[in-house]
């Protein structure tokens, strides 16, 4: 049984300028103890489903115009209040980018970190202080017993990550949604973090869905990855299959665009074009204007489909076997 | 080097630090860049590179004179920027720009792209007014833009498109040298590669010399030439880009590029990896000798007492460590 | 708009027309319904007492000792007060002397205050220093007194009136903008203007102040009503407007002193009055709803 299983999520934003469906038509699952990562650029839609599971999308002008997201037998985007209480910040724990403004400036950290276990275990404060204490030592605060008694703004980028990586595991929770937590860090202090987040996931035995648009922070860390275009899933696979045998035309772009993969010298590959207003009824692939494989048969639609053991795509073609995505290939024509 | 177009001599930007509220007086001094000295070519792209707190931002503003230099000099195409003042410096900075890195916060939201680049073309030279559209169109050709959209405003824009008008908006006054302060971090990836492109082909086809600054060494590896990683204040090492990446000298340098994540898993899992611990310290209260010492894995009793100069480990690098020999001998 | 904009390449494309952060705001501020209705009042008011000379049914000073005051009826809607003017004609040419002073009045202080402010927290150092004590000084003298000087100096006179409360309203313009200026100061594209080479008085006006309007138009629909209390208080003390001129702070003055026995004396200006304050207030803060909303960023 699955821990996580989404359904056809939906969401959009009635906007004056149209409805943009942020998310269509999402779904994807999730075991224990898996560690997910959801890659994706601006408008693909991979922080929106997240919130859409937590329930975090403001509700005008955003809506969850259908689909499912099963956890423990409980729906999560129909729960009761109650049942979303008890699950949201105890069993499922969210992190966010900037840790600036998920602390409050005015509490100490010991208020916003044992505030969670307060309210959703009934221990004392002395015990709960006793907890908070140890889990920023594990988390890597130095001088813990003490510095829990500051204020954010005492600490450093890396340490307030930290600070909200121990403030969503205090709970012990099964589900760790991190929405690119790392993006706004030094690359050595991202290295840390990850490093952290691998060594408490091991000791808790938690799923982790890590949202970022970094392939190689995914490259390290992640077993699945699922890529993201245009509030759709592209392609899905065991993070090496994905690396290894390509089947979307967008991963393939996305990996050949990272500057650190590409030799010096030459222009570096880009994407020509631009993501699609989705606002806009988008009738076959939503990647067809900046696709080089594209054809008349792309612009009907398509779905996701299984090419192989867990590897999906939503490639036409790939799916048809026309296409083989690791042929190295003469000069590409670039579309700009 | 005689031949230097841009010289840069022990620039130093020290910020006093201060206290009290009736008696304000100085307890400590930010010596945010502390003794950098760089000679780059005209034409030449470098890379610096660096972490939040290194000085690489604030020593790109000194450069360009937003902050007055605390010490030393910047001489660009013989001319000492360091001493000018006034309205001979608000006419000077026509040859030296800024790229920045926000590029929503860089742009005036209440004024289109047209308003922008006018005034930009116009902030030296007189132009008529019926000459503006069509300067005003070439220049955001140069940069990938369409004219069609020039009567827009920024929050039309993506980030991408953005970042074009930035580029277009320095280009405006000719500039000689720009320094472009994190241009693309703050853009999704596929559309960094299109602005670095941009850079790359607009400075090879003006002969601009450009300062890349960023903390991604995947990204300035690429578009520099030689590469300079900055550490606390002052230039840890300093070489020819690939070298740097593919063999770091310095300590600190090694532990940045094993931190860079390789999207290849394969390369990846496989890797050495350098996980620093600690924190980088605060240029307020700087470690005795060298600066990196407290975090370093080949630190000696030896480095909290020396402070390391910038030194030549061959003909084209140097590297600002006392054990650079020892560590990097060739097995 | 679509202008033929030259391009060098061969086929000229057509020019897109932009939308601004105002035709946003706008847009918002239409969709707040109290604050279209606090708009039309204050538009309607303004309009009926402009017009005046052309629609009050009386004359405002004649009087009529015979009938004294008499409550609301067919002749006079709104009744008549104890000299027998009628107030409906009284109250419309009051309101052009409270409308005015309040828009006159305000025009003055955000013209200076705005300038003022600028300057100040552009420049920055000891000028600013020196400005904003200046400002100070001028907060702890006592208003009244003030007044009184330039009344006796320059003699009773509306259009001083008008001066002298503009003169005073600026204060907290001058510091309101002063703090947006200085945060202002720190946003990039002002930074990025500097790097141009512009010069200073260029980035002040074009570049600080188009991005401070926001503020200042909020603002100044909340000093409207506070300068037409303040016209109201200095008319009671004999220093605004004298009889048989009326501005609706001396009829609700007025008013008051007879009020339990002739209450529509007092009914009437005040409720004008105080639906003027509210739609202000109200199109205030529908301003501030559209204005503060930050532009949509992708």
């Amino acid at each position: 049984m699955p821990l996580l299983e989404v359904n056809n999520l939906r969401t959009s934003f009635h906007t004056r300028h149209g409805i943009v469906r942020a998310v269509n038509d999402v779904s994807f699952s999730l075991e224990k103890g898996e560690t997910l990562g959801i890659v994706g650029e601006s408008g693909s839609g991979k922080s929106v489903t997240c919130y859409s599971l937590m329930r975090l999308i403001p509700q005008p002008p955003g809506k969850i115009e259908g689909g499912s997201a099963m956890f423990d037998g409980v729906d999560l985007l129909k729960a009761s209040p109650e049942q979303l209480g008890s699950i949201r910040g105890k069993r499922i724990s969210m992190i966010f980018q900037d840790p600036m403004t998920s602390l409050n400036p005015y509490m100490r950290i010991s208020e916003q970190l044992i505030e969670p276990l307060l309210i959703h275990e009934r221990i004392g404060r002395a015990d709960a202080l006793n907890r908070g204490i140890q889990i920023l030592q594990e988390v890597g605060v130095p001088d813990a017993a003490n510095r829990i008694r500051s204020y954010p703004h005492e600490f450093s980028g890396g340490m307030r990550q930290r600070v909200m990586i121990a403030m969503a595991l205090i709970t012990k929770p099964e589900l760790l949604i991190a929405d690119e937590p790392t993006t706004a860090l030094d690359v050595t202090v991202q290295a840390q973090i990850l490093d952290l987040v691998k060594k408490m996931q091991r000791e808790l035995g938690m799923a982790v869905i890590w949202i970022t648009h970094d392939l190689g922070v995914v490259a390290g860390f992640c077993q699945r990855v699922q890529v993201m275009y245009a509030g759709r899933i592209a392609e899905r696979a065991a993070t090496d299959e994905l690396f290894a045998h390509t089947a979307h035309p967008y991963t393939r772009a996305l990996q050949k665009s990272i500057p650190a993969l590409q030799p010096k010298g030459k222009s570096l590959y880009t994407i020509g074009g631009m993501p699609p207003d989705l606002s806009q009824p988008i009738a076959g692939c939503p990647f067809v204007p900046r696709c080089e494989f594209a054809q008349e048969q792309c612009n009907q639609p398509v779905g996701l489909k299984s090419i192989g053991t867990n590897h999906d795509t939503a490639c036409l073609r790939v799916q048809k076997g026309e296409v083989n995505l690791q042929q190295p290939e003469p000069e590409p024509a670039q579309k700009t | 080097m005689s031949d230097a177009f841009l010289e840069i001599k022990e620039l130093k930007a020290h910020f006093p630090v201060e206290r009290g509220i009736v008696f304000r007086h100085q307890i400590g001094t930010v010596k945010a860049v502390d003794g950098v000295t760089l000679s780059l070519r005209q034409g030449e792209i470098l890379g610096l590179v660096g972490e939040s707190g290194c000085g690489k931002s604030t020593l790109g503003r000194a450069v360009l004179q937003l902050i007055p230099p605390t010490e030393g000099t910047v001489i660009l195409a013989g001319r000492n920027l360091t001493q000018l003042k006034g309205s001979e410096l608000r006419e000077a900075r026509a040859d030296f720009q800024m790229i920045f890195q926000d590029p929503y916060a860089s742009l005036n939201p209440r004024m289109t792209v047209f308003d922008t680049l006018a005034e930009a073309i116009r902030a030296h030279k007189e132009i008529p007014g019926n000459e503006l559209p069509l300067r005003v169109s070439r220049l955001m050709e140069k940069v990938g833009l369409s004219p069609r959209f020039v009567k827009k405003y920024p929050h039309e824009f993506s980030g991408g498109q953005r970042q074009r008008i930035a580029i277009a908006r320095a280009l405006a006054v000719e500039p000689k040298l720009i320094v472009a302060d994190e241009p693309v971090s703050a853009l999704d990836v596929s559309i960094q590669a299109q602005i670095i492109n941009l850079l790359a082909k607009l400075s090879r086809e003006m002969q601009l010399t450009l300062i890349f600054i960023s903390h991604d060494l995947s990204v300035v590896k690429h578009i520099s030439e030689r590469i300079a990683v900055m550490y606390l204040g002052k230039i840890v090492e300093l070489g020819p880009a690939a070298k740097v990446f593919e063999r770091p000298l310095h300590p600190y340098s090694k532990a940045l590029v094993s931190a860079v994540p390789i999207p290849d898993p394969v390369r990846e899992k496989k890797r050495e990896r350098i996980i620093l611990s600690g924190d980088p310290p605060s240029p307020i209260n700087p470690p005795s000798g060298c600066p990196f010492h407290p975090r370093c894995p080949y630190a000696i009793a030896d480095c909290a007492r020396i402070v390391p100069k910038l030194e030549n480990f061959d003909p084209e690098r140097q590297g600002a460590c006392i054990r650079m020999r020892e560590i990097n001998r060739v097995s | 708009m679509t202008a033929e904009f030259p391009t060098v390449t061969q086929h000229t494309d057509q020019v897109e027309a932009g939308h601004s952060l105002w035709q946003d705001a706008w847009h918002r501020l239409r969709q707040n319904k109290m604050a279209v209705v606090g708009a039309v009042f204050v538009f309607l008011l303004a309009l009926a007492s402009f017009l005046a000379p052309f629609i009050a049914p009386h004359s405002y000073e004649q009087t009529n000792l015979a009938i004294g005051a008499t409550p609301p009826s067919p002749a006079h809607w709104f009744g008549t007060d104890v000299l027998g003017r009628d107030l409906l004609s009284r109250i419309l040419y009051g309101g052009r002397i409270s409308l005015s002073v309040g828009l006159v009045a305000t025009a003055v202080s955000v013209i200076i205050g705005v300038l003022y402010g600028s300057i100040s927290g552009y420049i920055g150092g000891r000028l600013d220093v020196v400005m904003m004590r200046i400002v100070d000084i001028l907060y702890s003298l006592p208003f009244i007194i003030f007044v009184i000087l330039l009344m006796v100096i320059f003699g009773r006179n509306i259009i001083l009136l008008f001066m002298a409360i503009g003169a005073v309203e600026w204060l907290d313009m001058a510091r309101i903008v002063r703090g947006q200026v200085m945060s202002l100061k720190k946003q990039e594209f002002v930074e990025a203007a500097v790097a141009l080479g512009l010069r200073k008085r260029r980035i002040i006006l074009r570049h600080m102040i188009p991005n401070i309007l926001g503020i200042v138009v909020i603002y100044s629909t909340l000093i409207v009503p506070s300068v037409m209390l303040l016209e109201a208080f200095l008319s009671f003390l004999g220093f605004g407007v004298q009889p048989p001129m009326s501005s609706w702070g001396t009829l609700i003055n007025d008013g008051a002193k007879d009020m339990e026995e002739y209450p529509w004396l007092l009914i009437f200006p005040a409720l004008f009055f105080s639906i003027t304050l509210f739609s202000l207030n109200f199109l205030g803060d529908g301003l501030r709803d559209a204005l503060d909303v930050r532009a949509s960023k992708d």
